[in-house]
This record gives structure tokens, C-alpha cells and sequence, in this order.
């Protein structure tokens, strides 16, 4: 039977109320609908929306994560993605419809929760119920007789149950006849806890994202970064950002090393990362070095560094017709391939007679033979035979236009094209027509970094570790009663009955009920079942 | 031995699983086919009462009914039991050889997963069967799937043994997964023991005194009792979830320390979430008057198909921090 009968009396107590037919007027309106909201059937109702508003974010493109990508997707489909943008279908997990389950769903929490949680404080205390007037129809029952007295076996149950750590229901006035024994509060508290701490979580979670930012910014070796906005190359503040939230350090990345798989059937894949940095928590503080590396990122005033990946920098030095030194210094190249051929642009404004312009690919590992249909490609990652392919472009490089320029590209509309050449390192080009020269001084690696401060994590992360506390607790404490009555025979013996009842179906309730009636004077020895 | 002949031998030891349990399949399907499972449930059923009954009116009786007698087609489902034994000692070798071969755990990508996967699920299963009798009615639907999921690692995810991304070497990673892999399989026998649960309870329902009709009353009258099948559910999938809920939160503690945030909402993420919420429908379901029963199996089920996706579709589908799967 009663696994269903108490789970109906769970039933009501969920909902508050026995379902009633809605009382007229505003007050009983609103009370009507606050019931509704609160009950079982809407938490579950509501627990399907959200996982179904979940898929969504994983089937387009999200705004968060691929911004380009959103953008691909509206103009491959222009009706279709204007009107999933109106939707919120590019940002689903902002999107007010999301919201909007969510904050229900905590809603309802809140108001199925409190008042459990109110019930089970002021239950703390109270005492178990009545023995029932007829314990055969529970689902573990046992009896016996006995030539024990009936005080003499109810003194032994109640030696027994309080061992076992059972509450008892204090013996009325009269004579007693049975005694009724409940335990596994810690049932109800564990999912008190559990979904409390689902709430905090939510708040944690709020917390991080308000106040929170994340920044990348590429970092070439031997160059510093400075926690500072225009230092970002890209930056995602939360909504309640302020610049005060950015913690006031700074770091030089002295040397940068990735490794890549040399042999077997991965090779060229990366094996690790390391940067090694000095870092200052504050501009005056003493300089301190780490070493960050993949999954092991610096932390400095609640901010994190991480490295998110890396490349190659050629570093050039170039003198103009004049011989005078126009350039010189780092630029980072764009990764192409898993081999790290990279590409990238050197633009020579104060290069007189004309400004100069270079696409530049970078090969660490040189190709023996360039295949003219691809151009040169890196045979491996690493940086064992470095070369760079020169493009030369003389001319206006258009960059008074006042239009800001991809840092990444040469527009070539007013510049011609000088000549072509590769160098190793060390070496010179000299250009043509008494224009200059280009040096390839060497390659350098730079380090693409991302700065993320969430003020909100430990607190997630401490209500997730108690939400996993709670469940765990509430689904291994069984909440059970066990009763004993006695009963005497009048031919000077004791029928003894033993019987339990779990709220959910629980098979170690008969060794409980079993361990319970082996304490008892003359209890039968029960044979041990061999299954 | 070399790294590369420690992988012959895994994959060797894959593909005797492969067979073993094709043949355990045969076996539990003639099981099956005999309709002893009802039989055995039956008898277990009627055990309980004894019990109970001796209970009520005795005098002096906790005696407990000796072990039933068993039917004699039992030895079917013996023989499948045998060699679904022998599979997992050699899957379980399996995952152990394709370790040494790699030198680190091995379930770094979506081949190590699934072949780790079946063998937890076989353990797990076989293991249960001397405590749980009713698991073992569970034999021709729990073999069937994972030789589904051994033919799909083999066909169309099989990757050869090698180093790991950089971003996978964290001992967080192996925490999650480990965790994952063990919340998944018993996930896994508790919706395969719901889709049973539907075929019995609309046996039950329509009366069992009918004589039955069609595949769906032939499947019915063979398993066991609904209320059974019930329970084995709600039991498994009562376990799986705090540690589903533990590997969601070892990932994310690992993605923060990898990418900079325990949460992005990647589709990983995204149907880790879903599959979680889900199973916590399910057993909101099962304390819910009306949704008991079908209505809380089918969830269920649900929950086991969107496992499924965030396990082979999210890798299949769509672009995000955990492509890394090798498919
Ligand atoms: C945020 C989403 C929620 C999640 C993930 C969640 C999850 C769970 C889980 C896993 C259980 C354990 C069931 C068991 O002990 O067998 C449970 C029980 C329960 N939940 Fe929730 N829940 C959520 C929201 C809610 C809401 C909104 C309500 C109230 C309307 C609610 C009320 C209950 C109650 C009353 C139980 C106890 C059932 C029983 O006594 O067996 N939950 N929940």
C-alpha cells in the first residue's frame, strides 16, 4: 500500500492545501494563483520550460560566445535570422522569455520552500504519531508471543529504538500498549538544503555576471599589460561594471614557450603552454614571477589570468631611403593553420620617400619547396627553422582617411607593389629603387591572455557543493516509523507485533523492523535469508 | 610491450566483447522468448506475500520462505549472465590495456568515453545482479544498448591512442569525467528500465486475462512486474543524480580554471544542464499525484535521450570548447 497513501500526504503538504475552489474577490484571487504557482505540478511544469528554453542557445549561434558567427548566420538567412534575432534566439540565455522561467521557477521555489522550511523548524520537536489501530496492513509487519510481561517488552523496544537513535512518542496516560518510534528527519532537511541552496546559487550566479568583466589582449614576449581598460583588445563588462572593480596590476610576460608533439599520430598538436611572468598586485607593490599554464592560470586580487592560446611575432627592424631606422619592434601574427603558418602586416607610415607597406607570412618551420598553388606553408608548429615571406608595397597607405584600418591588412588601392622575398633569420631584403631595407631580426611568441574576474564564484560554487550535500542526504535518509504493541493474551503470555512504515518505498526497512524485534524478551530467532 | 601493441590488444579486447556479448544477447533473447522473467518475478512477488501472510497470523513465525524453486528454463538467462560476466572482465580489460597504451587514464576522447562507458554500465549491472535478482530481467534490453554503444565507438568514433590536448591535462577533468561516466551508466539502467515499465504496465493494464495481442502485449507478458521495473527506475536514477549533479560541478570548476568561467552556456554545457533538469522532473514526477507511472517513465526516457544528445549530437552537431572529442 502506503508508499502512494504517504506520498499523497506528501502531495498536500507540497501544495500547501488540499486543492479548494478559488475564493471570490482580489485577495482570494491572488491567493488562488499564489497556491497555483507554488504547487508540484507547476515546479514541474516549469522545470520542462526551462530545459526546453535551454536548447535553443545550443542550436544558433550565441551573441556571448560568436558574435561573428551570428553575424554569418542573419545574412545567410536574412528573414529567418531577423526574426530569430527578435526572439532572442542569438542571445537565449539574456533573452527576457528565459528570464522570465527561471525567476518563476525560483518564485515557486521560494514559496514551496519557506513554508516547509518554517514547518520543519517548528517540527523540530514534535513527536511521532499514534500508533495505528491495526498494524497488519503495514508493509513490514511481524508478531510473536511471549511469556515477557507486556512493561518488560516495551521497556526492552524503547531501549532499543532510542539506541537506534529513534525518536519516540512519550506514553500517554493509562496503560501503555505500544509505543511509536519515527527517525530520518534529515530526509526533509536535505532537501530543505538542497533547494535552498539552489537559490543562492542563482544569486551567486547574478552576482558574478553583474559585477564581473573578462577581457582578452594578445601579450608579445618581453611586453607588459596593464589592468586597464584601453589595454583590452576585447572586453565584456557586467552591468553593474565599474572601472574601480579593476584590480590595479600588471604584468610583463618575460618568456613564453609552447611545445608541440613531435612523433606519433598527433604530431604537430600542442602539448603545453608555459608563460612565465612578473607580476605587480599593485604599482607598488614587490614584483613576484609565476608560471601560468594551461588550466593553471594566475590569480592576483580576485582577477584570473589565463592563457587562451598563442602565436608567433616577427620582429623586423626597417630603414627608409635615408637609412634612417622607421620601424623596429614585434608584430603579432595571425595563426593560419595547425602548423602555424601566420600572417600579418607591417605598415611603415614615416618611410620616406613613399610609406611602406609588408604583408608578412611567418613559417616556424620553413617549408623545403613552396607550393606555389598554396604559397608557403609551415611544416610544424614549433619554431625550428623560422622564415618569413615578404610582400613589399610602396605608396599611400591610407591611413589618414580618417576610417579606422584592420590592423591585419594592407589596403593596397594607392601603393604598388615593390617585389617579393623570403628571409631567414638575420637576414636583409634591400629594397628596390633606393627605397630602404626590411631586417628579420627574429621571431618572438606572443601569448593571447584573458583577464576574467567573477565576484560571484564562490559563492555558486559553496551553494553547489551544499545543493549536493542536501540531495544526497534527503535521497539516503529514509524518514520511517516503527511501531510496537503489545498485547496481552489473558492466558498470562504477550502478543508482541512489530511494524514499519517508510514514506518512500525502502528495502532495508524489514532488517530495521527485524533488528528491532531481536532486542525483544523472547523474541524468536530469525533465520538469515540467503538470496 | 610497446604502447602501440597494448592498443592492439585493447582494441582486440573490444572486439571479443563485441562477440561475447552478441552471444549473451542470443541467450537473454531466449530468456526472453521463454517468458521466464515474468515467471521469476511471479515468484518472487509471491514470496513476499508468504512472508507476509506467515506474518500476520503467526504465532511464532518470522520465518522467511526458503529460496523458490526456479523454473527450468532458467539456464538460459544463466548463460547469459556467464557471458555477459566473461564481456565485462574483458571490456573492463579493454579500458585498462588502452590505458597503459596512452600512459594517463583512458577516457580523453569520445571512443575512450564510450568504451569506459559500457564497461561502468556492465559492472555496475553485473555487480547488482547477486544483490538484485529483479536486474537480471534487465539483461536482453541492458546488453542490446551497449552493444549498440560498443558498435558505435568501433565503426564511428574510434580514435587511436595518443597524448591529450593541453587543455584536457587537469585532474579535474578525470574527476568530471569519471563521475560523468558513472552518473551516466546508471542513469542509462534506470531509462532502459523505464522503457520496459511501459511495455509491462499496458500489459497490466489491459488485463492480463486477455489473451495477448500484438508485439507490445507479447513484450508485456514476458518482463516483470511493472511496480518492479518501477522501482528499479526510480532507485537508479535517485543514486545517479547528486552525482550527475557532482560532474557538472566538477566541469565547471574545470572550465574555470581553463577557460576563465565555470559557465558558458557551450552546448556541452547547455545539455549537461538539460539532462540534469530533466532527471530532477522525474523525481519531482514521482512525487507528484497524477504523474506517477507513465507519465513519470516517459520522463525518464526523455532524460536518457537527452543524454544521449549531449553525449554523441553536442559532439556531432555543433562547434564549442568540447570538440575536442575526435569526431
Ligand atoms: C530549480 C529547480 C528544482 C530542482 C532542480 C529540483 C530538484 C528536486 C529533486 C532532485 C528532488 C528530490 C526528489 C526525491 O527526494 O525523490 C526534489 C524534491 C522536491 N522538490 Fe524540487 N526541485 C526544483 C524546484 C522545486 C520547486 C519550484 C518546488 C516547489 C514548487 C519543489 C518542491 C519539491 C518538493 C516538495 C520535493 C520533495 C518531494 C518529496 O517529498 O519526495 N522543487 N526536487
Amino acid at each position: 500500500m502506503p508508499a502512494d497513501a504517504i506520498n499523497a500526504l506528501a502531495d498536500q503538504q507540497a501544495d500547501g492545501a488540499p486543492p479548494r475552489q478559488p475564493a471570490l474577490g482580489f485577495t482570494g484571487g491572488l491567493r488562488w494563483l499564489w497556491r497555483q504557482l507554488t504547487s508540484m505540478r507547476t515546479a514541474l511544469i516549469l522545470l520542462f520550460l526551462l530545459a526546453l528554453a535551454a536548447v535553443p542557445g545550443s542550436v544558433f549561434p550565441q551573441r556571448g560566445a560568436s558574435p561573428l558567427r551570428v553575424g554569418e548566420y542573419i545574412q545567410d538567412h536574412p528573414t529567418a535570422g531577423l526574426w530569430l534575432d527578435r526572439l532572442g534566439m542569438f542571445d537565449v540565455y539574456a533573452a527576457p522569455w528565459f528570464a522570465a522561467i527561471y525567476l518563476l521557477l525560483m518564485v515557486s521555489l521560494t514559496g514551496c520552500i519557506l513554508p516547509r522550511c518554517f514547518h520543519y523548524a517548528r517540527n523540530l520537536r514534535s513527536v511521532p504519531p499514534a500508533t495505528p489501530r491495526n498494524l497488519g496492513r503495514m508493509p513490514e509487519h511481524r508478531s510473536f508471543t511471549t511469556s515477557a510481561s507486556t512493561a518488560e517488552v516495551l521497556g526492552a523496544a524503547g531501549t532499543a529504538l532510542r539506541g537506534a537513535r529513534f525518536r519516540l512518542r512519550p506514553s500517554e496516560s493509562g496503560a501503555q500498549d505500544s509505543m511509536a518510534a519515527e527517525k530520518g528527519y534529515l530526509h526533509e532537511l536535505g532537501n530543505l538544503v538542497f533547494h535552498v541552496s539552489l537559490l543562492v546559487l542563482l544569486v551567486g550566479v547574478a552576482w558574478g555576471s553583474w559585477f564581473g568583466y573578462r577581457g582578452t589582449v594578445v601579450v608579445v614576449e618581453g611586453e607588459g599589460f596593464a589592468n586597464t581598460l584601453t589595454q583590452y583588445d576585447d572586453f565584456t563588462p557586467g552591468r553593474g561594471f565599474s572601472t574601480s572593480l579593476l584590480a590595479p596590476f600588471s604584468f610583463t610576460l618575460d618568456s613564453f614557450d609552447a611545445t608541440f608533439l613531435a612523433e606519433g599520430p598527433r604530431r604537430g598538436q600542442p602539448d603545453g603552454f608555459t608563460a612565465d611572468v612578473t607580476y605587480r598586485e599593485t604599482p607598488d607593490s614587490e614584483p613576484k614571477t609565476q608560471r601560468i599554464e594551461v588550466n593553471k592560470p594566475l590569480a592576483v586580487d580576485g582577477a584570473k589570468v589565463f592563457l587562451l592560446g598563442s602565436g608567433y611575432a616577427p620582429v623586423f627592424t626597417v630603414r627608409d631611403g635615408a637609412g634612417d631606422v622607421v620601424y623596429s619592434g614585434a608584430i603579432a601574427a595571425l595563426p593560419q593553420d595547425p602548423s602555424f603558418t601566420s600572417n600579418t602586416v607591417v605598415k611603415v607610415p614615416d618611410a620616406q620617400p613613399e610609406q611602406l607597406g609588408f604583408n608578412v607570412t611567418v613559417t616556424p618551420t620553413a617549408p623545403d619547396q613552396v607550393d606555389p598553388a598554396t604559397g608557403p606553408r609551415s611544416v610544424f608548429p614549433e619554431m625550428n627553422d623560422p622564415r618569413v615571406y615578404l610582400g613589399a608595397w610602396a605608396g599611400d597607405l591610407g591611413l589618414d582617411g580618417g576610417v579606422p584600418q584592420n590592423v591585419y591588412q594592407l589596403d593596397t588601392s594607392a601603393m604598388e607593389q615593390v617585389g617579393r622575398k623570403d628571409l631567414a633569420v638575420g637576414e636583409t631584403w634591400k629594397l628596390p629603387d633606393g627605397r630602404g631595407s626590411i631586417t628579420f631580426d627574429g621571431l618572438s611568441q606572443f601569448a593571447n591572455i584573458q583577464v576574467a574576474h567573477d565576484p560571484g564564484r564562490w559563492l555558486a560554487l559553496l551553494a553547489a557543493v551544499a545543493a549536493i550535500v542536501g540531495i544526497s542526504m534527503s535521497l539516503v535518509v529514509r524518514r520511517r516509523r516503527v511501531w510496537v504493541r503489545v498485547t496481552p493474551d489473558g492466558e498470562g503470555r504477550t502478543l508482541v507485533e512489530v511494524a514499519g512504515l517508510a514514506q518512500t518505498e525502502w528495502a532495508m526497512l524489514g532488517d530495521e523492523v527485524d533488528a528491532v524485534l531481536a532486542t525483544l524478551p523472547g523474541a524468536p530467532v530469525a533465520e538469515k535469508e540467503h538470496a | 610491450m610497446s604502447s602501440e601493441s597494448w592498443a592492439h590488444l585493447s582494441n582486440a579486447l573490444v572486439y571479443s566483447t563485441i562477440i561475447v556479448l552478441s552471444v549473451a544477447l542470443v541467450a537473454f533473447a531466449a530468456d526472453f522468448a521463454l517468458g521466464t522473467g515474468r515467471r521469476r518475478a511471479d515468484q518472487r512477488k509471491q514470496r513476499t506475500v508468504t512472508q507476509a501472510s506467515e506474518g500476520a497470523s503467526g504465532d511464532t513465525a518470522v520465518t522467511t520462505a526458503a529460496p523458490p524453486e526456479l523454473p527450468a528454463d532458467e539456464r538460459w538467462a544463466r548463460v547469459g549472465v556467464s557471458l555477459s560476466t566473461l564481456a565485462t572482465v574483458m571490456i573492463v580489460c579493454a579500458v585498462v590495456t588502452r590505458g597503459i597504451s596512452a600512459q594517463r587514464p583512458p577516457w580523453g576522447n569520445m571512443y575512450e568515453f564510450t568504451v569506459t562507458a559500457v564497461a561502468t554500465l556492465m559492472v555496475i549491472w553485473v555487480a547488482m545482479l547477486p544483490r538484485r535478482p529483479e536486474w537480471r530481467d534487465l539483461g536482453l534490453i541492458v546488453v542490446l544498448f551497449n552493444l549498440l554503444l560498443l558498435g558505435v565507438a568501433v565503426l564511428v568514433l574510434y580514435t587511436e591512442s595518443a597524448e591529450l590536448v593541453p587543455a584536457l591535462k587537469s585532474y579535474w577533468l578525470w574527476i568530471h569525467v569519471t563521475s560523468a561516466i558513472i552518473a551516466s551508466s546508471i542513469f542509462t539502467v534506470g531509462s532502459l528500465s523505464s522503457v520496459l515499465y511501459l511495455f509491462a504496465e499496458r500489459y497490466e493494464r489491459r488485463g492480463s486475462a486477455s489473451s495477448p495481442r500484438g508485439v507490445r502485449d507479447a513484450i508485456g507478458a514476458r518482463l516483470p512486474s511493472s511496480k518492479q521495473l518501477d522501482t528499479v527506475a526510480y532507485k537508479t536514477i535517485a543514486f545517479a543524480f547528486p552525482l550527475w549533479f557532482f560532474a557538472v560541478v566538477a566541469g565547471a570548476v574545470w572550465a574555470e580554471d581553463a577557460w576563465g568561467r565555470y559557465w558558458g552556456w557551450d552546448p556541452k554545457e547547455t545539455w549537461s544542464f538539460v539532462t540534469l533538469v530533466i532527471y530532477a522532473a522525474y523525481l519531482h514526477a514521482r512525487a507528484t499525484a497524477g504523474w506517477r507511472g507513465r507519465p513519470a517513465a516517459i520522463i525518464a526516457i526523455v532524460g536518457l535521450a537527452a543524454f544521449l544528445f549531449s553525449y554523441f549530437g553536442v559532439n556531432i552537431f555543433f562547434v564549442g570548447f568540447h570538440s575536442y572529442g575526435g569526431v
